[in-house]
């Protein structure tokens, strides 16, 4: 069977699922209300009846949340699992489901077990929803949609399998986040039956609400940002070396897979050969099989061990690949909120630039034209300024709280993600390293093993000397 | 009384000639001569030292008598003992070219590792003639560890390339022979089924060889890898750095895993060319075989024709007996003359037949006795082959268990 090689290049974002992030702002401000009742309630319950209940606006209860997280270590209260997949055969498509299970003795929840069954579209979805909500916060990522060398059939076992271990991986990591895992869509996600989520889906901003911020959104990536803070440019810069120094692993990780199977090939051979040898031999036979032997055991330790590789460091390795990707979009999130930001800020300034020379201009020429006195004129456009410079100044304030949110947020998650990279990362190591020292230790049970053998042999014989 | 010093080579101390001397190939040197068409060539020359046994077990270390040979002497001496002592089992010489190589072993005859193992080779080719109960006696492998000039003028002079059977007459011999002994018809098979599974078994080796390289080397980079890494990280930094130091540990060594394997691989070749001596032994009891079955036939034939002669009758077609049917019967002169004739060599093929079963009844006594030592030294040889090949990855499991866990620590601390 070929190895899975993936084109870390491939994005995994959810591009399909259409709203870019940095115009949430935008829909934050439905929801003014509802940040003053959240401010107020334990931040980790969420208010089941908004979708969005789970925004926090204020700087201050970010805040709150993450000195609560130190402690939500030691008693996680929701447990996630997924298993069991199966494949579904309809007239226009067949699709694999998982099923999700759910553990939990949270009040906000019906009930404590819960049981659905997912498609990958499902869990695209969701990401979606929580990137969508949380536009500068750090989303696990989602296996590949589908792989891009060396793939014949997306419903191979091994692929399917790979696949079910990095959902289940998806879904711990966001019942683990202080903010994700009161979500509601994280919740609905856990708990609808099919035909709910399936209505569930369908709510959300227009199709013409959602282009019309496209268009807003494009703008302000095209600006560009000006005043980009030194400790985000620093993120920036770390994320990419960060990035190739764990493809690098990733595909390092991926030719040592690739030589131990080359190496298993040729050493498949050597066992039956001492076998095949042992027949023509009389006292050697004995000796000859059992080196036959040893090598055979060699053999199967050498499968395990690339198996173990397979399964195990190669998933984190390449999950913290596509991690990166995730990250330096939302370094670009951020940046845009702040063009938006800087944008609004300069557009303010103009508009007030204007309102102070048009006191000085006079423009008499149309004015008397259309009979007018001077000063009802002036009065007038002073008015309209007047209020244009307030929206823009209500505008601006928004941003800035935007802004303020989004970096922060954005800290915060970033000084979360690195602990648990690191976490994962080192433990990913530590069990590779542990189980290489296992397949050595086997190995060298087999051969002392043979030794001895030999050695009571040899001296029931009485004819070697083996000092 | 054997003893299992002197690296893998069995050593019988009774024989006359290690009694006497300690024998080594000491050193390798390159040359550059004139070669018989009168073109420069390089070439390898290695120096044999003997010393008188009792000289080091006094204590004194007096200086070894030495000389320089090259590879194609000792070839010479090889075919001498082939064809002086048909009846044993010879010594093979390591090889000429390096076969069997996996990517990184060099097949350059140049190369300093192949002139290494194959000093290692020649040496052990000396001690195995020297502990040899027929071969160590003989005078010329005596004077080719002892004198320099001149040996080879003497080894032409016995004249043992005359003796040498042609390939065609052993050939031959091998079709036509009727009642070979059944052992020694055995022991060529055996002796074809050792090269086949021994060829095979070094060539699956070293690919495999090839391959462990691979997957060791590949490590490197993460020695590499891991040092970029941890100049962008803050507290991971210090264990990624002295993991990547173990990860490099572990990728070089694969090198001395390595070498130790290709000894092994040397011992199995050792024992791949002892089949083709073993081959030679049971090819020339067929020829003597043969020898001796024509011998035979011959004198049946004559003994025949002198019957036919005697009461008149002729069995046997001859071009003779109808030529003198044809043109009219012969003179009772003629026939006593002819009767004499067949007479004397009768007589004669008589004494040929009684000699050449001596010779294959000798053959088969002494040739059977050398296999037979060579049996239990073979079955000796590769047993210890073996268990040093365990030996070897007990020590290679080793290496990987310290550098992993070595690594792990290190990691921990990530």
């Amino acid at each position: 069977m070929s190895g899975f090689v993936v084109d870390s290049t491939v994005s995994s974002g959810n591009s399909s699922v259409a709203i870019p992030t940095d115009i949430s702002g935008q829909i934050l401000d439905l929801d003014e209300d509802d940040d003053l009742e959240v401010f107020s309630k334990d931040t980790t319950v969420t208010d089941g009846s908004s979708f969005n209940a789970s925004m926090q606006t204020s700087p201050a209860s970010m805040i709150n949340q993450y000195k609560f997280e130190e402690d939500a270590e030691d008693t996680k209260d929701i447990f996630v699992t997924v298993d069991n997949p199966e494949s579904h055969v309809t007239a226009i498509e067949t699709y694999i489901t998982y099923r999700v299970v759910t553990k939990t003795t949270r009040s906000e929840f019906d009930s404590s077990e819960f049981e659905v069954r997912r498609r990958y579209q499902d869990f695209l979805w969701l990401k979606g929803r929580l990137e969508e909500a949380h536009p500068t916060l750090i989303v696990h990522p989602l296996p590949e949609k589908f792989v891009v060398k060396g793939m014949v059939e997306r419903f191979n076992e091994d692929f399917i399998e790979t696949r079910r271990r990095a959902l289940h991986r998806f879904l711990n990591k966001i019942a683990e986040h202080p903010i994700f895992s009161s979500s509601e869509d994280f919740k609905i996600f856990l708990t609808a039956a099919p035909g709910e989520l399936t209505s569930y889906k369908k709510q959300g901003p227009g199709f013409l609400s959602r282009m019309g911020e496209t268009v807003k959104a494009v703008a302000a990536a095209v600006r560009g940002v000006r005043n980009r803070p030194q400790e985000f440019t620093e993120m920036q810069e770390y994320v990419e070396a960060f990035s190739q120094k764990i493809s690098s692993l990733d595909k390092v990780t991926q030719r040592i897979v690739r030589e131990q199977k080359e190496y298993l090939e040729e050493l498949k051979e050597c066992g039956p050969t001492y076998a095949l040898w042992s027949q023509s031999e009389e006292e050697l036979a004995e000796p000859l099989k059992d080196v036959a032997g040893c090598v055979d055991r060699c053999c199967k330790e050498t499968e395990e061990q690339v198996k173990n590789l397979n399964d195990n460091l190669i998933p984190v390795l390449h999950e913290y690949a596509l991690c990166t990707d995730t990250l330096k979009a939302v370094l670009r999130r951020r940046d845009n909120i702040q063009a938006d930001f800087e944008a609004k800020t300069e557009a303010l300034a103009t508009k007030k630039a204007d309102r102070d020379t048009e006191s000085k201009v006079l423009s008499l020429a149309w004015d008397s034209l259309v009979g007018r006195s001077p000063e009802e004129v002036k009065q007038q456009k002073q008015q309209k300024l007047k209020g244009e410079i307030k929206e823009m100044r209500d505008d601006l304030d928004k941003a800035e709280d935007r802004l303020e949110w989004a970096n922060n947020a954005l800290k915060s998650d970033w000084t979360r993600w690195q602990k648990d990279m690191r976490t994962d990362l080192r433990s990913a190591f530590v069990d590779t390293a542990e189980r290489n020292v296992n397949y050595y230790e086997k190995c060298l049970a087999v051969w002392e093993s043979f030794l001895h053998s030999q050695r009571t042999d040899a001296e029931g014989n009485g004819n070697v000397d083996f000092s | 009384q054997f003893l299992g010093g002197l690296g893998f080579v069995m050593v019988e101390k009774g024989t006359s000639l290690l009694k006497m001397m300690e024998i080594s190939v000491a050193e390798a040197e390159k040359r550059t001569g004139k070669n018989a068409v009168n073109m420069q060539e390089t070439y390898t020359v290695y120096l044999i030292e003997t010393r008188p046994v009792d000289a080091a077990s006094e204590g004194t270390n007096p200086v070894p008598d030495s000389l320089w040979r090259r590879y194609s002497e000792f070839e010479l001496l090889r075919n001498y003992l082939l064809v002086t002592y048909p009846f044993s089992v010879v010594p093979p010489l390591p090889e000429k070219r390096a076969e069997f190589v996996w990517h990184k072993l060099s097949a350059d005859n140049m190369d300093p590792d192949f002139v290494e193992r194959r000093r290692v080779g020649l040496e052990n080719f000396l001690l195995r003639v020297a502990s040899h109960p027929d071969l160590s006696s003989d005078k010329i492998f005596y004077s080719f560890l002892t004198e320099e000039n001149g040996w080879k003028e003497t080894v032409f002079e016995t004249g043992f390339q005359a003796k040498a059977d042609s390939r065609l007459k052993a050939l031959n011999a091998t079709f036509r022979v009727k009642n070979p002994d059944k052992r020694f018809a055995e022991m060529k098979h055996y002796g074809d089924e050792l090269q086949s599974v021994i060829s095979q078994l070094l060539r699956v080796r070293a690919r495999a060889a090839d391959r462990l390289y691979g997957v060791y080397k590949v490590h490197g980079n993460y020695g590499r890898v891991f040092s970029e890494w941890s100049a962008i990280e803050k507290e991971m930094g210090d264990g990624l750095q002295s993991a990547g130091h173990h990860m490099d540990a572990y990728a070089a060594s694969v090198d001395d895993i390595l070498e130790e394997e290709e000894h092994y691989a040397d011992q199995l070749k050792e024992y791949l060319f002892y089949a083709d001596a073993l081959r030679a032994v049971c090819r020339k009891h067929e020829l003597t075989q043969y020898e001796l079955e024509m011998a035979a036939q011959d004198l049946t034939s004559k003994k025949q024709q002198r019957e036919e002669l005697a009461t008149g009758t002729i069995r046997t077609f001859s071009l003779k007996g109808m030529t003198s049917k044809l043109f009219g019967q012969e003179t009772p002169e003629q026939r006593e003359a002819k009767v004499k004739m067949l007479e004397t060599q009768i007589e004669e093929g008589e004494e040929l037949v009684k000699e050449r079963n001596t010779e294959c009844e000798e053959f088969v006594k002494s040739a059977w006795v050398d296999i037979e030592r060579f049996k239990e030294q073979k079955d000796h040889d590769l047993r210890e082959a073996l268990i040093s090949y365990a030996i070897m990855q007990i020590s290679m499991c080793k290496k990987g268990i310290q550098v992993w866990n070595n690594a792990k620590e290190c990691f921990s601390k990530m």
